[in-house]
């Protein structure tokens, strides 16, 4: 592939700086599911150290935590829709769907916050217990990359206002639904490992 | 491009569909089933799996041949979740000899009753 520009395919591949550039990004999630693990790992081994805090199966509530899995799954669909709407070329289309992913996810922050909070004042904080402190970890972690997220795609936003659809500017929103994609990856298998056990176990 | 031509991608479409589906049965099985402890943990691991491989393959487009980067996304994903099993079980299992790290006798009880109750299932 020579650095000169392909004229047919989607744009964010055209140049090799583009192909290179969402190359890089899968290392990088292959990096991120490596982290994560870590933390699953963490967690898994914790499992059941509660001490005197409250357990699980105490404070989770299947409600509150579906509603969440379903915001994010949601807004997952959404950032696909955005991609979509890149890809034919249309920038409106992609600003409408991606300010719905946004939405979307900042609803799930939020009820994220509203859940640590609850469980503080029943008593589970990060310090309270050996399983707390991997739960919080693990959670916090993910929702410090959906915050992340949510700020980078609103730069993103701005920056697509001013310079319109490029070969870079559709090269970083397919990098960002990339990372969004990824995130719901994340939290299938903490709603799953973390939220479902806890509640059966 | 053709695919990028449609209205609606009805692949994104389906793929919703079927997490939706899926998380469904997975908090079903969790939540309102009495099938035995075990096989609703392993259940819903494999809808979990499954779930994964939605997102990647039908949301992220892991095998896009105009990507121009081959096997990349598919591998790295590969690799980093053989290496998530083995950090996790390898943790687990490491971690399952010598139970007692100076938990008070109580909790050590109340543990040991709980996983007894679970083989009991």
């Amino acid at each position: 592939m020579a650095a000169e520009e392909l004229k047919t395919g989607p744009l964010e591949y055209r140049t090799q700086e583009g192909q290179m550039g969402i190359m890089g990004f899968w290392i990088f999630l292959g990096a991120e599911v490596v982290l994560f693990a870590t933390l699953f790992a963490t967690y898994a081994v914790l499992f059941g150290r509660t001490a005197d805090a409250p357990l699980p199966s105490e404070l989770f509530e299947p409600g509150i935590v579906l509603v969440m899995t379903f915001l994010l799954l949601t807004s997952s669909f959404t950032c696909g829709l955005a991609i979509h709407e890149m890809r034919r070329g249309s920038v409106k289309g992609l600003i409408l769907w991606m300010v719905i992913t946004l939405a979307l996810g900042l609803g799930f922050l939020g009820f994220e916050i509203y859940e640590f909070v609850h469980y503080a004042h029943e008593g589970a904080t990060i310090q309270s217990s050996a399983f707390w402190s991997a739960f919080f970890i693990l959670a916090g972690t993910h929702g410090l990359h959906v915050t992340l997220g949510i700020g980078w795609a609103i730069l993103l936003l701005i920056q697509i206002k001013q310079r319109g659809l490029t070969n870079v500017t559709s090269r970083k929103f397919f990098i960002i639904s990339l990372y969004w994609h990824f995130l719901d990856v994340i939290w299938i298998f903490i709603f799953t490992s973390v939220y479902l056990i806890g509640m059966v176990i | 491009m053709a695919d990028s031509k449609k209205r609606v991608p009805m692949n994104h479409v389906i793929g919703f569909i079927l997490s939706l589906v899926m998380t469904l049965v997975a908090a079903w099985a969790a939540i309102q089933s009495d099938l035995p402890v075990t096989w609703v943990i392993i259940g819903i691991m494999i809808l979990a799996l499954l779930q994964a491989g939605v997102q990647l393959f039908m949301f992220m487009h892991v095998t896009e041949a105009s990507s121009g980067n081959g096997h990349v996304p598919w591998n790295m994903m590969f690799h980093g979740f053989a290496l998530a099993g083995i950090i996790v079980a390898g943790s687990l299992f490491v971690m399952s000899f010598g139970h007692d790290h100076g938990d008070t006798g109580e909790h050590q009880q109340h543990e040991q009753q709980e996983s007894e109750d679970h083989s009991g299932h």
